[in-house]
Formats: C-alpha cells, sequence, structure tokens
C-alpha cells in the first residue's frame, strides 16, 4: 500500500464503518464485529504511514481546492503521526470498552452511539493529518458537531444544558476566535500551510505578529484553558466511554495538538520568543487551580476531568517555554496523558457499571472487590502524579528541564507545586480503594468485577502507560524528528 | 442561423409561453407538464450561455432583440454576474417546480392548479428577464412581471392570512417599483438612453447634476423594499409565512436575490463606483442597515414560534450580509455578497422545501398541512429522520459551519473586513452567526430530544417526490461547501468584471 | 415657479398618493393612493417628452418640429402595469373581505391577533 492510499483509508474508513455501523443497526453483535473490524484495520493502515514517517518522508495527499489557493490537502509529520496513532491506537481499546459499557448498562440508541464514534474518530484523524489551517479548521468543527450527539446521548435535561453548553463554548470560541485567525493568518501569508520554521513572513513587524498569536491562541480553547474550561466538565454528562475516548483523548487532544502545530509550523518557535509570557501565566494558573477545583470535586469524573484540564495545560505551558526540549516534553505528555486518563476513566466507567458509584467518598474498600480495576487506576493515577516507571514520568521531566535551560522558573513552581496537588487528589482514592473498609451498606450490595471486555480494555491502557516508558524509542524519534535540536 | 446564438432570447421567452398556454390548456396535469418542461429548457439555456460566456470575447454575449442594434433596440446583456443569477434562478426553478407537483395537491384547490403553474411561469420570465435584459425600462416591466404573479402566487396560500400578506407585499412591492420606475426616469432625462451601457457611457458627463443622484436615492430606496433590506422588510416574513411551501421556497431562493442583483447592476454598471461611494453616504448607510439586520432580524428570529417565519426572518439577517458585502466596495466583498446570493439561495430554498415536506408528511390524508410550529415538531427526529437532518444541514450553512457554503461566503466577507483593516466588523460578522445558532439550535432540541406527542411516534416522513429534490439541495450545500470551483470561480470573475467597469 | 408647474403637480401627486396609502386603513383607499402614486411617475415621464409646438412624429414636410414618442410609449406600458396593480389589489380586496368579513386594516388585524395570539 503506497502511503498516499494509507492517508485515503485511514480517512475514509471510519466514514465506511460508520456506514456499515448504521445499516447493521438490527443486528448488535454484527454492529460491534464492523466496530472492531473498522477499528483494527484503521490502526493498521495508520501503521502503514509510521515507517515512512520515520524514514523522514512527509507523504501528501491532495483533494481539491477548498478555496482558489486553499487545499484540501493532508500531510504526514511526525506530530499528527503520534496523534493519530493514539487515535487510532486507543479506538481498539476504546470499542472493547464501549461494548461492555453499553450493553452493561443497557443504554439506548447504541448505534447512534457507535456510528457518531466512528466518524469523531475519522475527523480527529483528518485533523492530525491536516497540511494547513482551513483543513484542520473544518475538521475541527466537524469534530466538535459529531461529538454533540455523543454528549447529550442520555437525552435528560441534564444531558442537554451539558450539550448546550458545550457546543456553545466549542462553537463560540472557535468560530469567534480560531476562524479569524486563520482568516488572518492568511490574509498575511497568503497560505495557511505548515511548514517547518512557520510560514508568517520573518519581517512581519513584531506587535502584529503578537496580536496575531494572542489571536489565535485564545482560540485554541479546546485544550480547556481557563476560564474556557467550563465545556469539558459539563461535557461529562457523556457515557464513559465518550468521556474516556473523547475528552481525554481525541477532543481535547485535538486542541492541544492544533496549539503545539500552530506554535512550530505557523509561527515557529524563534517567532515567538517574548510573545508568550501571558501563556505561561495563563496556563501557569490553570494548571493550579484546576488542581484545587479537583482536590474539592467529590463525583469521580468530574475529578477526573479537572485533572484534565489541569494536565492539558501542562502540555500548553511546554509549548510557552518555548524551550525545544520542553516542546519535545509536550509532544510526549500528549501521549503519556492519553493512555493515563483513558485508563482513570476505564476505571471510572467500570466502577459505574459493576458497583453503580459515581462519587470518590463511596468508594471505600472497593479495591477489594474490583482489584483489576483498581490497579489499573493506579497505574494511571501514578503516571499522572508523574512518577516513574510510567509514561507520565518522562513527559514532565523534559518539561522541567525545558523550563530549567530558559530559566523560567515561575513554570518551574507551578510544575512542582501541581505534582503535589496531583498526588493530593490521587492518592487518597488508591488509599481509601485499598485500605479502607467496606462501609456498612456496601456489605449490603455485593458486586463484583465490572464486564469482562471492560475489563481487558483497561488492563491493555494501563500496561500501555508501562509500555510507554520502557519501550518509548519510536516515540522519541518521532519527536525528535519534530523539534530537532531538541537533545 | 443558430439555436445557440438565440439562447439569451430563448432563456425568456420560452418561460413567457409556458404560461399562457398554461391556461389555455386547463388541466393541472397538462400544465405542470409545459411549465416544467419550459423551465428545464430554461435551465439548459442558462447552461449554455454560462459555457458561452467562458469564451465570449470580453465575458459579455449582446443580444438585440428584433435585430435592432443597441442603444435604440432592447438589448438582452449576458455577463459573468447575470449568467451566474440565471443558472441560480432556472435551477431552482427546474427544481422546485417537480417539487410542487406533490406538495400543492394538498395546500391548493385542484382546479386552480393550472392557474399555479401559469404564474409560476411567469414569475420565472420576469426573474430571468430582470437578470438578462440590458434596458432599464425593461427591467421595471420585468420586475412587474415576476411581482404581480408572485401576489397572486401567495395569495394562493390557504390560510386566509395569505391574503392579507399577499395585499401587504403587493402594496409595498408597488411602492417599491414605483420608485425604481421614478429612478430610472431621472436617469432617462439626464442621459437620453435607457440602456445600461449607454447610460453607463453617458452619466459621466452629467455625474454631479441633482437629479442623477435623485435618482440613485430612488432606485436605492425601490430596490432596498424589494430585496427586504432591514427597515423596508415588513412584508417578507408574512408572505413567506402563509404562501403555500413550494412558492415559498422557490421566492426565497431567486426573488431577493434578483433584487440584490439589480442592485449590484444599478451600483457597478450604470453609477460606478465614484459615483455610489463617494459622493453619498451610501457605504455607511448600507453597513449599518445591514448590521442591524444582521443582527435585529436574527435575534427576532430566535422567539418565533412558527418554522416558517422563523426562517424568513432568518432571510432578512441573510440579506444583510449581503448588503454588508456590497458596501465594502471591492473585489473580495462584491465576491461575498454574489457568492451569498447563491449560497443562500440554495441553503434557504433547501430549507424551505424540507418544511413544506413537513407540513405535509405531518397532515392526515387529505386534510390541509397545518403550521409548522413548535409544539408540532416535538421529536420530529424520530418521525421525519430525513427531513429533520436536512434542515440541521441548511442550518448549519445559515451559521457559516465550514463544510458548508454559509462558511465560503463568510471566509470572503471577513477576508473583505480584514482588507479595510475594520476588525470589530468582522468580531461582529461572527457574533451575528453566533445568533444563528440559537435559532437553529431551537429547532435541533426541539426536534431532536423533545418527545413526540402521544399517539404520534409512528414514522412519516414526507413522500419521496417532495424528499428529492429538497435533498438534492442540501447535498448541493456541501458540495459547494467544498468544492467551490463553481460558484467562488464565477462570483470572482463577475465581481471583477464588475469593478472594472465601475471605474 | 411657474416653468416648474409639471413638476410641482408631480412631487404633489407622488407624495398625496404616499401619504393615502401610510394614513388610510382602508384597503380600497390605499389602492387609490397606490394609483395617484403611479399617476405621478405618468406625469413625470410625459411632460418632458413634450415640446412647445411640437407635434407627433408623424413624417410630414410642413412640421419640423417633432416630441419623443419614447416616453408614451414606456408610459403606455406603465398605465398597463399600473391597471393590472389596480385589478389585482382589487381582487385581493375582494377575497380578503369574503375571507373576514372587512376591509380595515385595524379590523383585520385584531382578527388576526384573535385568532393568533402570538
Amino acid at each position: 500500500m503506497s502511503a498516499e492510499t494509507a492517508i485515503l483509508a485511514s480517512l475514509l474508513l471510519p466514514l465506511i464503518g460508520a456506514l456499515g455501523i448504521a445499516l447493521a443497526g438490527q443486528a448488535p453483535n454484527l454492529r460491534e464485529g464492523i466496530t472492531l473490524a473498522t477499528s483494527a484495520l484503521l490502526f493498521v493502515c495508520v501503521a502503514q504511514l509510521l515507517a515512512p514517517v520515520l524514514a523522514g518522508m512527509r507523504p501528501e495527499l491532495l483533494l481539491f481546492e477548498l478555496l482558489p489557493g486553499l487545499p484540501m490537502a493532508f500531510r504526514v509529520e511526525p506530530l499528527g503521526m503520534i496523534f493519530a496513532l493514539i487515535a487510532s491506537g486507543l479506538w481498539i481499546v476504546n470499542s472493547v470498552y464501549s461494548i461492555g459499557y453499553m450493553r452493561g448498562n443497557r443504554e439506548k440508541n447504541q448505534t447512534r452511539f457507535y456510528v457518531c464514534f466512528a466518524l469523531a474518530i475519522g475527523s480527529a484523524l483528518a485533523i492530525a493529518f491536516a497540511a494547513n489551517l482551513l483543513t484542520l479548521f473544518l475538521f475541527y468543527e466537524v469534530l466538535t458537531l459529531i461529538t454533540y450527539p455523543l454528549v447529550t446521548h442520555a437525552g435528560t435535561d441534564k444531558a442537554r444544558a451539558g450539550g448546550r453548553t458545550y457546543l456553545a463554548i466549542l462553537m463560540g470560541t472557535s468560530v469567534v476566535f480560531l476562524l479569524p485567525a486563520v482568516i488572518y493568518v492568511w490574509h498575511l501569508a497568503g497560505t495557511t500551510e505548515f511548514r517547518a520554521g512557520g510560514i508568517l513572513p520573518t519581517a512581519m513587524d513584531k506587535g502584529r505578529s503578537r496580536s496575531c498569536w494572542r489571536c489565535s491562541c485564545s482560540v485554541r480553547r479546546r485544550p480547556a484553558l481557563m476560564p474556557f474550561h467550563r465545556w469539558l466538565p459539563a461535557a461529562m454528562v457523556a457515557p464513559t466511554p465518550v468521556s474516556a475516548l473523547l475528552h481525554a483523548v481525541a477532543v481535547v487532544k485535538a486542541g492541544v495538538f492544533t496549539v503545539v502545530k500552530v506554535a512550530v509550523y505557523v509561527f515557529g518557535l524563534d517567532q515567538l520568543s517574548g510573545a508568550t509570557d501571558w501563556l505561561i501565566a495563563m496556563s501557569g494558573f490553570t494548571i493550579v487551580a484546576a488542581s484545587v477545583v479537583a482536590l474539592y470535586a467529590d463525583n469521580l469524573k468530574r475529578r477526573l476531568a479537572y485533572s484534565t484540564v489541569s494536565q492539558l495545560s501542562y502540555v500548553v505551558l511546554g509549548v510557552a517555554i518555548l524551550a525545544p526540549l520542553s516542546v519535545a516534553g509536550a509532544a510526549l505528555h500528549i501521549v503519556a496523558h492519553a493512555f493515563s486518563k483513558i485508563t482513570l476513566f476505564f476505571a471510572a466507567g467500570a466502577i459505574y457499571t459493576a458497583a453503580h458509584k459515581t462519587e470518590v467518598s463511596q468508594l471505600n474498600g472497593i479495591g477489594r472487590r474490583m482489584p483489576w480495576t483498581m490497579a489499573a487506576f493506579s497505574v494511571g493515577a501514578l503516571s499522572l502524579i508523574g512518577i516513574p516507571p510510567f509514561a507520565g514520568g518522562f513527559s514532565k521531566i523534559y518539561i522541567l528541564s525545558g523550563a530549567m535551560a530558559q530559566a523560567q522558573w515561575f513554570a518551574l513552581g507551578v510544575i512542582l507545586i501541581s505534582t503535589l496537588l496531583n498526588a493530593a487528589y490521587f492518592l487518597p482514592i488508591i488509599h481509601a480503594a485499598f485500605f479502607k473498609p467496606l462501609r456498612a451498606d456496601d456489605l449490603a450490595h455485593p458486586h463484583g468485577e465490572a464486564p469482562l471486555p471492560m475489563v481487558l480494555a483497561l488492563m491493555t491502557s494501563a500496561g500501555g502507560t508501562v509500555a510507554l516508558f520502557f519501550f518509548s524509542a519510536p516515540l522519541l524519534q518521532l519527536v525528535r524528528q519534530l523539534v530537532p535540536n531538541a537533545w | 442561423m443558430s439555436l445557440a446564438l438565440h439562447l439569451p432570447a430563448l432563456q425568456v421567452v420560452l418561460p413567457l409561453i409556458s404560461a399562457p398556454l398554461a391556461v389555455l390548456l386547463r388541466h393541472g396535469g397538462l400544465a405542470f407538464a409545459t411549465v416544467t418542461a419550459a423551465a428545464w429548457t430554461a435551465f439548459a439555456c442558462a447552461i449554455g450561455l454560462w459555457l458561452q460566456i467562458g469564451q465570449a470575447e470580453g465575458g459579455v454575449i449582446s443580444y438585440a432583440i428584433g435585430n435592432w442594434p443597441p442603444p435604440w433596440g432592447i438589448e438582452y446583456r449576458v455577463d459573468r454576474l447575470a449568467s451566474f443569477v440565471l443558472l441560480l434562478v432556472s435551477g431552482m426553478a427546474a427544481l422546485v417546480l417537480p417539487w410542487s407537483r406533490a406538495s400543492i395537491e394538498r395546500e391548493i384547490p385542484r382546479d386552480l392548479h393550472y392557474l399555479y403553474y401559469a404564474m409560476f411561469g411567469l414569475c420565472l420570465t420576469g426573474l430571468l428577464g430582470i437578470t438578462i435584459t440590458g434596458d432599464a425600462f425593461n427591467i421595471f416591466v420585468f420586475l412587474e412581471i415576476s411581482s404581480l404573479s408572485s401576489y397572486v402566487l401567495i395569495a394562493l396560500g390557504r390560510d386566509r392570512r395569505a391574503l392579507t400578506a399577499a395585499y401587504q407585499y403587493l402594496i409595498m412591492g408597488s411602492i417599491g417599483a414605483t420608485f425604481i420606475v421614478i429612478g430610472i426616469g431621472f436617469l432617462y432625462l439626464m442621459t437620453g438612453t435607457l440602456n445600461l451601457a449607454d447610460m453607463a457611457l453617458r452619466i459621466r458627463e452629467v455625474e454631479n447634476t441633482r437629479p442623477v443622484l435623485v435618482a440613485l436615492a430612488f432606485l436605492t430606496v425601490g430596490i432596498s423594499l424589494k430585496l427586504a433590506l432591514f427597515p423596508l422588510h415588513q412584508w417578507l416574513p408574512s408572505a413567506y409565512t402563509y404562501a403555500p411551501s413550494a412558492v415559498t421556497a422557490f421566492l426565497a431562493a431567486t426573488a431577493t436575490k434578483v433584487s440584490v442583483y439589480v442592485l449590484i447592476r444599478f451600483y457597478f454598471t450604470v453609477f460606478g463606483e465614484s459615483l455610489v461611494f463617494d459622493k453619498l453616504p451610501l457605504p455607511q448607510i448600507m453597513l449599518w442597515l445591514s448590521l442591524i439586520a444582521m443582527f435585529g432580524a436574527s435575534a427576532i428570529a430566535i422567539f418565533q414560534d412558527n418554522l416558517k417565519r422563523l426562517f424568513a426572518y432568518s432571510s432578512v439577517g441573510q440579506v444583510g450580509y449581503i448588503t454588508l458585502g456590497l458596501s465594502f466596495d471591492s473585489v473580495n466583498g462584491l465576491t461575498a455578497s454574489i457568492v451569498h446570493l447563491f449560497n443562500h439561495g440554495i441553503a434557504k430554498g433547501a430549507i424551505f422545501l424540507l418544511i413544506g415536506g413537513l407540513v405535509i408528511g405531518m397532515a392526515k390524508a387529505g386534510a390541509v398541512p397545518p403550521a409548522p410550529t413548535f409544539d408540532r415538531l416535538a421529536g420530529l427526529a424520530k418521525r421525519m429522520p430525513l427531513t429533520s437532518f436536512g434542515i440541521v444541514i441548511g442550518g448549519l450553512s445559515l451559521i457559516g459551519v465550514p463544510g458548508t457554503v454559509g462558511f465560503v461566503s463568510k471566509w470572503y466577507l471577513i477576508v473583505a473586513a480584514l482588507e479595510k483593516d475594520q476588525f470589530w466588523l468582522v468580531g461582529a460578522i461572527l457574533l451575528s452567526s453566533l445568533l444563528a445558532v440559537a435559532y437553529v439550535w431551537r429547532f435541533v432540541e426541539v426536534a431532536y430530544f423533545r418527545a413526540p406527542p402521544v399517539g404520534q411516534e409512528a414514522r412519516c416522513e414526507a413522500p419521496l417526490a417532495l424528499l428529492l429534490p429538497a435533498w438534492l439541495l442540501v447535498i448541493a450545500t456541501i458540495w459547494f461547501g467544498l468544492d467551490t470551483s463553481l460558484t467562488v470561480g464565477s462570483a470572482l470573475d463577475a465581481a471583477q468584471q464588475m469593478v472594472k467597469s465601475g471605474r | 415657479m411657474l416653468e416648474h408647474f409639471s413638476h410641482i403637480v408631480t412631487v404633489f401627486l407622488l407624495v398625496a398618493g404616499l401619504f393615502i396609502i401610510v394614513a388610510r386603513g382602508n384597503l380600497i383607499k390605499k389602492l387609490v393612493g397606490l394609483s395617484i402614486l403611479q399617476t405621478s411617475v405618468y406625469l413625470l415621464y410625459i411632460a418632458p417628452g413634450k415640446l412647445l409646438g411640437g407635434t407627433a412624429p408623424i413624417l410630414a414636410p410642413q412640421f419640423s418640429i417633432y416630441s419623443n414618442p419614447l416616453p408614451h410609449v414606456l408610459i403606455l406600458t406603465a398605465i398597463v402595469v399600473g391597471v393590472a396593480t389596480l385589478a389585482l389589489g382589487l381582487a385581493l380586496a375582494v377575497r380578503i373581505r369574503e375571507a373576514y368579513g372587512s376591509i380595515e386594516e385595524d379590523e383585520i388585524l385584531a382578527l388576526d391577533r384573535a385568532e393568533d395570539p402570538a
């Protein structure tokens, strides 16, 4: 398979899969079969691209002209490759998990769920491979719209209100900030293509470039920087597999991915020096503030959501520090966080399915009943705190060393404080689950582990978290291509 | 004597002949066949002209009616803009006519069907004639042909309020037409010619005289009445709400668009930019009225209970985007206007066709279709999945979501605003699209989240004959949102031609 | 003043017509106003086309001054349009009277409101 066909295939497969799922709506086994088959095939397609990218090639695919001079085009580069690999790889795990979850909870409209899910993955891949800002923006919007039915899946008033917030913030910010930024970039540079070293003319006066950066950055609110973070907790009304894959991986990652991509390929790191202080301050504030909110959240998913808000700001912070090393750390953190957070969400969903518990305070002693789930949860939590030998450990070290290299003491402080806060909101859960005794009313309601597919899925992702630490060579190679002078 | 040479005449004459034929036949089916055949041939003519324009010298085809050479005889003059609008109008007619066969079955008494088709043919004639003619007085005549027939078409609605809506439109429309003819009269008095191209040359000598400015003012007000620019829009919501569905769809997609075309024609071809944009504060007035339309009308739309009325107000708002593009006085601004004229035409046409199918699908067999108020639309997605999904896509296009036609227009509007360094306008354009999100999402929440009324849970999708043309348009809104070579290409060419001729 | 006589009449007719349309609630009276408005246009076109001492454009040796025939032709068309508009307006008024039992605008609006408070 040539690289070009591989790109086309990985963009079309989710679409075809969605069609198949819709047609097989009446036969659940067939439908889920199609989902699994599509996700496996998709991963194979995406993996095909890895070798050429590692070899330094940048396979391209030009579809057609969207507007004169603005084609709909795709190009695979290291960062997109990382993102695509995570999204498609975790989709397989997530599909297995969703089957357990959706059946275990007897959810309605399962066909719609799987169809939208496949489409959302498709647009996430399109974002990953987008060769210019316009293509990226287009699929960004598509992703928002497709995830809307997933967020409001339950159809209750609460889900509707959540969906409204979700849509209003995401649509609002992307239309009001991102779109003008895209057009302005086009207006200034005459192109929106992503190119190494940036496309904005170097001669451009500083003030202009700064205002432009500010605009296009305030943009990328999808990473849920405060004060634009509200959609993420709102989106937690969605079923857990949605929260897990989309709101821990695909959607938010699409946001931070865009930040990194725009910083590296549109502005160029050299252009930005001095223009990012406010971004450091903002993301630093978000990291700490969101961690504090997470500390007080009793609802497990809510706590995880705020933890996501804070973790994503690490990525933004890593970019804003502007040291090559910290940008590399940011890219790595995207991966590390994806694996860790999906494990945590899987665990939360498993607890809900098996024990119907949603609050942190109800989790006393649950580790004895659901040892596998809670073990995986601990792996994810420790990884996010940044303890080796888990994936989160080394990404944090890179960001830290970048901050030291640039003498960004504020950033350094923020990371250290937040590490303590991370520990403060994760460790009590683990402690309660394994060491506190079961409460009296829990004894009356015995339950075991979650359904097998769910346990399998969460063990896989936890395993991935560990594996990433030990077998990180290809990943580091990709990152090295992204930021050549990182080390 | 090749047929291809006479396409400009055939374009108008065929629908014109079909109308009296339909009356003479006095039979619904035969009248339908005649007028539809005429509309399809007109569409074919428009395509032919569009192809010819590509090769024509200077991008203009001039056709002397009756072989009387212009400026004495009446000239039909097709340039890039005209051929683009001809495509839109005849294409919409070719699509709406087959659709209306199934819909008027339920909305208009059977013995009146042949008259409906005759009026439709006349209305089409008028709209095509306005677009193609190169003679100022001819514009007025065709304008009245299309207006009078559209008053009748609106009055055919089942609700008695259709009558008052038509009457109101008649009064407002006639005032507008009278103003236009006064404007043309002044121009004729000052230049001694009625041929637009000739007039454009001669007006240079008298451009500082007061009658020319008066003519400009009368024409602006008159045409603005016809295109429903904000404070002059009162006729539109009622007319669109109570007219038969097919009529609403056709008029919404074409009538106001052709009026915009007339405005562009007079501003850029006849008066020329220097006169319109420098001598009078017209751009500023236009800008503010457009902004008020974009925000005011969209805000009113949010609170409408009747879906048809909601989208009618949205039309008023969308016209604001078109006139906003005009007020920039630049190639990109004009491109935005022309593209939006086309894009909004197909998106709104699709929405109104779907709403038409919706009310017919909801009515019991033989009964008069009810008004599409929100309480009746609850749970619509369950009962008519295709219809509701189509309306959502059309709505997304009104918002300007990328991948739909609305995005393309908005892109050019914003580029035009950035060119002028009007950053606040960029903000205004984008904020106003958020209002569109609000009214479209009202529909989404009612259709997708509310449970259907008890006893009406069964699927009742509109008949295929109604769904098919509507979905063709829905697909067109996505197609032209992704592949813009036809629309943007034509609009850009047209805008360049216009701006060049205006300087 | 006198040389602008025809223009003064034109303007008067125009304003009077508009005033009647706006100020009268009776549907028939509105149509009368519309007709007056249109009449002003007829005058606007025809008056300048008249040359003192000019005659109809029929070629004959004894005449050398002719009035421009074009405005007359145009206005003939405009008159036809005006008649058609009036006829349609009256037809609508008849239908409205059948449907509502009134041709007064305020009464019709009241009836509409009673039917649909929104």
